[in-house]
């Protein structure tokens, strides 16, 4: 996370060969990125860039698809199945034989998911996700997020969305002007008011709320809605009892 | 409804369906707007928001072709019968790609492109661009050009570009998507600065509540071409809350926070919209 | 030949008593200067012609990424150098080497000087262009704006060609690989989404100018103008001179290449 301009793509870019250091090392499962091409890093990291636009070019979803497969020399019974699979993982499965130009910008920008998902990388980096979505395509990507996760890829997200983050709670790594300024866990950084201040963010509504409620008790690194109401339900019931009691 | 001189906006039985689809986009809107009001337009994807505020510049049906039905009026006149570039007087529309509006090589040309095409005076031109830039803080980036801008500063330039036809009506499509959350802050706060002191009425789409529900004060929720709420921000909310987050719009976390506790009975007041109005009540009921 | 001498030929946003002439006169001075150097081939005039546009370079401080362009030049000059030597005699070589050198010069000072910017204005003054652009598109005023906008996305598309390069490679693409036929298919992968991209854009760029009441009604004023001044009417007067002359003495005379 970090404000536009902090270097946070550019340092994606360094995981799959597409950059390299001029500085230090990079090195992706022991691999040196300086000894191996973008497309030997790739088949570990996949990259999903921001604008689908900018993958887009089959005739239809299903090439899309299967392009890397391709690319990574599979063999075509593999790629089938794969690109079967991977299609309807994401919904896409009715979609098969679309172009990808005809669907809409939130479909599109599941295909270029669905693109890079294919090959299965162990590590997947999502550049902005969540711009131009709605409530309920983030909660879908949400919950395909932490699916993946939990099935054992490591997932990487490139994003400033500070409430998408409150949701998912992973580990941060807060960075501004090129070096990283902070890493822990969501809750921790996205309370803070002087890092926030830093990375030029803005608080989770939630942590907004608690920092304002310092005085009753409350911990302040509370971001989660959940969490957030399990607490104030505590000190609440509290006062019904005392207030109960005094009357 | 916000103190207004007038009605800016007047749709009765407005319908549309573009060229080529099989279903309406709109669907039987009704709506009056009042001058000086600041209306959040929001709804799930495709759900015609997007549609609706090209009715009210003209760009449909001229720029996406289509069927229309119904009546629109805006500033009292049919929408029909003007052209795109006559209405561009009265509604201004900014739109959510910053760059894609940027056409000239200096930020002050393309802030003079708007007036140049009124056919006004030189002189009146220059005073409007002077204008336009200033309200929208873009003065220090006159000489600029679009590609060395941040997209903060593109969209303020846009905005310039749009003052600069001094409109009645300022139309924002989800403004902010592009931008960090600072800046997007920073951005609304200026449109409705602007708004207070000009008396333009300002419409922003936007799918973000907890973004804009501090300066809207009417919000307008529309779901598969028609209007299914539309009211002020915290009567909405408050009434609708669990038929907003069905919709699957981006209802602010301080509203939900509220919703959950007053659901197990912890509370009763009504769903605050932002953070401040849920401290206050929270520290009230804290205090006892 | 590396694309740094492209460089030589990028507009140097300074404000220099050269970048303020204006861009009409600059581009008869350009013809005035094109015009001898085609007639004829006598060294001496051709030297001459190109001394006499470094001070120019000088005034315009572009003179560094001038003599960049002339070193990005070498190759196409020892060329036409080598291929005239043996098909004639070397005073000729050295002529025609020295015009090469003076056309590559003298195009660059035009655009390192003059900003694209200005160009659209000058185009838009020309009667000949107005009266084209209404014949094909319907307003006087559509050819230069299209001018202006094509100068004005070319660093926009330059980094969305950047952009989609590194997707398509983060897919596997390799770009380097392969035969002759394969390296032309690979490349199919970076132009579609990149043609879509522009025409994306320009439909979104349309919409926005038409929002902002483009085309508007006849009388469209515009806020910046060109405006001859005392320098550009001598400079005027100097270009006209220099291409009267030329043709008079081609026709009358018979210049030696040396």
């Amino acid at each position: 996370m970090g404000e536009n301009g902090a270097g946070k793509t550019t340092l994606a870019k360094q995981l799959n060969g597409l950059l390299r250091p001029t500085l230090g090392r990079v090195t992706v499962d022991g691999d040196d990125t300086t000894k191996k091409s973008v497309a030997q890093l790739s088949r570990k990291v996949g990259i999903v860039f921001q604008n689908p636009d900018h993958l887009l070019f089959s005739e239809t979803v299903r090439d899309e698809v299967g392009f890397a497969l391709k690319n990574f020399g599979f063999e075509l019974g593999v790629i089938v199945k794969q690109v079967e699979r991977t299609l309807e993982a994401l919904d896409l499965a009715h979609y098969a034989d679309t172009s990808p130009f005809l669907l809409s910008g939130g479909e599109r920008k599941r295909v270029a998911l669905a693109a890079v998902l294919a090959w299965e990388p162990d590590y997947l980096i999502l550049d902005e996700p969540t711009i131009g979505q709605d409530y309920q395509q983030k909660e879908r990507l949400r919950n395909f997020i932490l699916q993946l996760n939990s099935q054992g890829k490591a997932v990487v997200m490139v994003t400033h969305d500070v409430e998408f983050v409150a949701e998912c709670n992973p580990k941060v790594v807060l960075m501004s002007k090129g070096r990283i300024v902070a890493q822990g866990q969501a809750d921790e950084i996205l309370s803070d008011d002087g890092l926030i201040e830093k990375a030029s963010l803005v608080k989770p509504q939630m942590a907004k709320l608690f920092s304002q409620l310092g005085g009753f008790g409350f911990p302040r690194d509370v971001v989660d809605v959940h969490r957030a109401k399990m607490l104030l339900e505590e000190k609440l019931s509290e006062v019904k009892v005392r207030v109960a009691q005094g009357s | 409804m916000a103190g207004t001189q007038g009605e800016i906006i007047a749709a009765r039985g407005l319908g549309f369906q573009y060229a080529g689809s099989a279903s309406k986009a709109l669907d039987d809107i009704s709506i009056v707007i009042g001058q000086g009001e600041f209306v959040l337009l929001t709804g799930p994807s495709g759900c015609g928001k997007t549609t609706l505020c090209r009715c009210l510049n003209g760009l449909i049906p001229n720029f996406h072709p289509g069927e229309i039905s119904g009546e629109l009026l805006v500033d009292g006149v049919s929408v029909a019968a003007e052209t795109t570039s006559e209405l561009s007087r009265k509604v201004g529309y900014v739109f959510q790609n910053p760059e894609n509006q940027l056409f000239a090589l200096t930020v002050e040309k393309d802030v003079a492109f708007g007036p140049e095409n009124l056919g006004l005076t030189r002189e009146e031109i220059r005073g409007r661009v002077d204008w336009a830039m200033e309200a929208a803080g873009t003065v220090a980036l006159k000489d600029l050009a679009p590609y060395e801008l941040s997209g903060g500063q593109q969209q303020r330039v846009a905005l310039a570009g749009v003052l600069a036809m001094k409109p009645s009506v300022i139309v924002l499509d989800e403004p902010t998507s592009f931008l960090d959350p600072r800046t997007a802050e920073e951005i609304m706060g200026a449109v409705d600065d602007l708004r207070r002191e000009n008396g333009i009425t300002v419409i922003v789409v936007e799918h973000r509540l907890d973004l804009v529900g501090r300066y809207a004060e009417r919000i307008v929720v529309m779901d598969h071409g028609r209007i299914v709420a539309d009211g002020k921000v915290e009567d909405v909310l408050d009434a609708e809350f669990d038929r907003l987050s069905g919709l699957g719009i981006g209802l602010p976390k301080v509203s939900l926070l509220w919703s959950l506790l007053k659901r197990d009975g912890l509370v009763s007041e009504r769903l605050p919209t932002h953070v401040e109005s849920a401290v206050k009540m929270l520290s009230q009921r804290l205090s006892n | 030949m590396s694309l740094r001498v492209l460089n030589g030929f990028k507009f140097s946003s300074l404000k220099t008593r050269v970048h303020r002439l204006d861009p009409r006169a600059k581009f008869l001075l350009v013809i005035g200067i094109i015009v001898p150097s085609l007639l004829f081939t006598n060294i001496y005039l051709l030297a001459g012609l190109l001394l006499v546009q470094v001070p120019l370079l000088l005034i315009g401080r572009v003179t560094r990424r001038w003599v960049q362009s002339l070193r990005g030049g070498v190759f196409l000059s020892a060329l036409i150098f080598v291929v005239n030597f043996f098909t004639g005699p070397l005073v000729n070589a050295v002529a025609l080497t020295l015009r090469f050198l003076l056309l590559m010069t003298t195009f660059s000072f035009f655009f390192m000087t003059t900003s694209p910017d200005d160009l659209g204005l000058a185009i838009d003054k020309v009667g000949f262009i107005r009266w084209l652009s209404r014949r094909w598109l319907g307003y006087p005023n559509a050819l230069s704006f299209t001018f202006t906008t094509a100068v004005r996305l070319v660093p926009t598309m330059a980094v969305d060609a950047q952009t989609v390069v590194d997707a398509q490679r983060s897919r596997g693409l390799e770009l380097d690989k392969g035969n002759i036929l394969k390296r032309v298919r690979n490349y199919i992968p970076i132009l579609i989404p990149l043609l879509l991209i522009a025409i994306r854009r320009s439909l979104e760029l349309a919409e926005a100018l038409e929002a902002r009441g483009f085309p508007g009604k006849e009388g469209r004023t515009s806020l910046f103008e060109l405006r001859f001044k005392p320098v550009d009417y001598a400079m005027l007067a100097i270009s006209l001179a220099g291409i009267v002359l030329s043709f008079w003495v081609f026709f009358h005379y018979k210049v030696p290449t040396i």
